[in-house]
Order: structure tokens, then sequence, then C-alpha cells
């Protein structure tokens, strides 16, 4: 259960940057998480919503998480393959000197805010 | 509006990481992170490793653990200094707790730190802590599935310490099939069969870490 930990860094990096941007709230924030990480995507619904909850510049926002599917290369024959998180093994020379190339992302991607100039378009 | 962020979640745990790993670099310290299950014998085997190499190398020891101080009190009875950092319910250390303790470690005088992570094999897989080896420790006890189970921790960590080993008769393990297992999701890490409290094994497991501490 560290998704409540890694939760509570994204929401702080997240308010940081809308708050910076002059936002007044936000609305939704989009993760990239790679399938070899160990955050679990029910667990850290979970905890967004229990931390989004309560406060009024948070309550109601969207959780979009991208999972990303591993992706290797391989290090002898180049070949550059996707694969699950048990066979990293280069389906093309059966070398195991390979390189992760995706998968390990545990990443914000980017957020949606309301700014009040947002506000002010949609009034006119 | 969106605003693109393209920032690591982890980004401060990993700023505090790169920062200790430059500390510890200046000091030559090599520092290893134990994961391992509850009850896996981690005290036991660090025990096991501090005798084989106190003669050649000075060591301390951060303990990771939710509550109490029993395992830090273990270490600190057999004479090597040892800092106990407790989670409060954390299930995983973090950089920044590492930072705290070790600020209180004279690390020009040390050459290794044996950090006991808390016991669990998901969360601290995901948490650089500046360390230069990750090292797993799996018990007989525990089954021979395990890296089925848990794919995330056999493949960060750098060798893996199979301990108990003196009790496979009684359970059913399939060192085989273990190794198996292991070997595809981490083909270069090394298997270290030890009984720790027997000491068996123990010699060849710290000799490829003194290589390690050597090299740096």
């Amino acid at each position: 259960m560290h998704e409540l930990g890694i939760m509570t860094g994204v929401l702080d990096a997240a308010k940081e940057t809308a708050k910076n941007a002059g936002a007044t709230r936000l609305l939704e924030v989009t993760l990239r998480i790679g399938d070899m990480t160990e955050a679990i995507e029910d667990a850290l619904v979970f905890a967004f919503e229990a931390l989004t909850e309560g406060d009024p510049f948070t309550e109601g926002a969207k959780l979009n998480i991208i999972m990303v599917h591993p992706k290797s290369r391989c290090l002898e024959c180049g070949a550059e393959y996707s694969h699950d998180r048990f066979n990293m093994f280069c389906p093309e020379c059966d070398s195991f000197a390979t390189e992760l190339l995706e998968g390990k992302e545990l990443q914000i991607d980017s957020i949606e805010v309301d700014l009040p100039e947002d506000d002010a378009l949609a009034k006119n | 509006m969106q605003i693109d962020m393209k920032q690591p979640i982890l980004e401060k745990n990993d700023a505090i990481a790169a920062q200790l790993r430059q500390r510890f670099a200046d000091a030559g310290v090599f520092v290893l992170d134990l994961l391992a299950s509850p009850g896996s014998g981690k005290t036991s085997t660090i025990l096991a490793t501090i005798d084989a190499l106190r003669d050649e190398f000075n060591i301390a020891v951060i303990e990771g653990d939710i509550a109490s101080s029993v395992d830090a009190e273990k270490i600190k009875r057999q004479g090597t200094s040892a800092v106990q950092i407790n989670t409060g319910g954390a299930c995983h250390l973090e950089s920044a707790m590492i930072k705290r303790a070790v600020d209180v470690l004279d690390l020009d005088r040390l050459d290794l730190i044996i950090i006991e992570n808390v016991g669990n094999l998901v969360c601290p897989t995901d948490f650089d802590l500046g360390e230069n080896a990750k090292v797993m420790i799996l018990s007989v006890p525990e089954g021979d599935d395990k890296p089925l189970k848990y794919p995330g921790v056999f493949q960060v960590s750098d060798a893996i310490v199979l301990n108990k080993v003196d009790t496979m008769p009684v359970f059913d393990f399939n060192e085989q099939a273990f190794r198996d297992e292991v070997h595809r999701l981490n083909p270069t890490a090394p298997i270290f069969p030890i009984a720790a409290t027997k000491g068996s094994g123990v010699e060849e497991w710290a000799s490829w870490l003194a290589e390690k501490i050597r090299a740096i």
C-alpha cells in the first residue's frame, strides 16, 4: 500500500503547478504508470479519491491512468520488442543482454485546471 | 486549460537519493539495500555478514521497521553501530528517512552501510535510496513460487540470497524451479544459498559483497 504515499506526492506536485499557473481548481490528473512498477491501478484510484475529497481545490477531480506496457531493446542484435513483465529475453536472438525502454514509468503526464480566464471566456 | 508536467512522481525521493549517492561516493562507502519478507532472516543474515566482513571493513546498519528497536539492539549487541528508523506504519523506506539516519553516522569512517528495509516484497522496490546495490533475501519456508508472485523485487535485485536452506528437506522447496524462474526474471543475478544462523554458505555471499565494496 505505497500508493497513498505516491498519490500524496502526485497531488502536492499537481496542486503546486496548478496554483503557480493561477488556477482556481484542479480538474483532472493524467499519470503514466509502467506495468513493471509495483503501483496498482485500483489502489491509485482509491488513494486519489480519498485525498481529493474535502479539499475545495481538488474535490471532484478526475484521475486518468495511462498504463505503459514494457518494451525493451536487445543490446546484441538491436531488436526492439514488447514483452510482459516476466519474459524480458530478446525474442529474435534469445539474448538476455537487454535494456528496458518503457515500463518503469511513474510519471505525472499532465493536469487539467480551471483558470479564472476560462470562466471569463465561458461567460462571453 | 491543460498543463503539461512530464514530471516523475518520485522526483523528490529521487533527488534526495541522488544527493545521498554522491555523499556515499565522496566518502567511499558502499551502501546495500536489503529487501525481504518479515521473518525471512534479514537480521540474522546481516549479523552473519558482519561476522564475515568485520575484519576488513567498518560497517554500520540502518534498520527500517514500522515500530520498535529490537533489530537495532541486536546489531548493537554485536558491537556494530546501528540506527533505527521507525516508519510509523509506512511499508517502505524513502530516501529522506535514509538522509536523517546517515546524518548521525560518521561516513568517512565507514566502508559499508547495510540498510535493512521494511519487511515487504512489494513497496520498497520502487524507491531509490541512493544505494549501490539492492539484494533480496528469500527464505526456503516462503516457497519456491515467490518469483512468480513478486517478480518486481527479483528484477530489481543485484543478487538473491536464499536463506534457511538447512530447512529444505522439511519444506517442499524445488530449488531448480526457483533457480529457473529467477533466471528468467533476472538472468545476471547470482543466487547464494545460505543458512544464516548456521553460517553455511555465508562465505560465498560475503566474498561477492566484499568484491563490490573493494571495487568502489
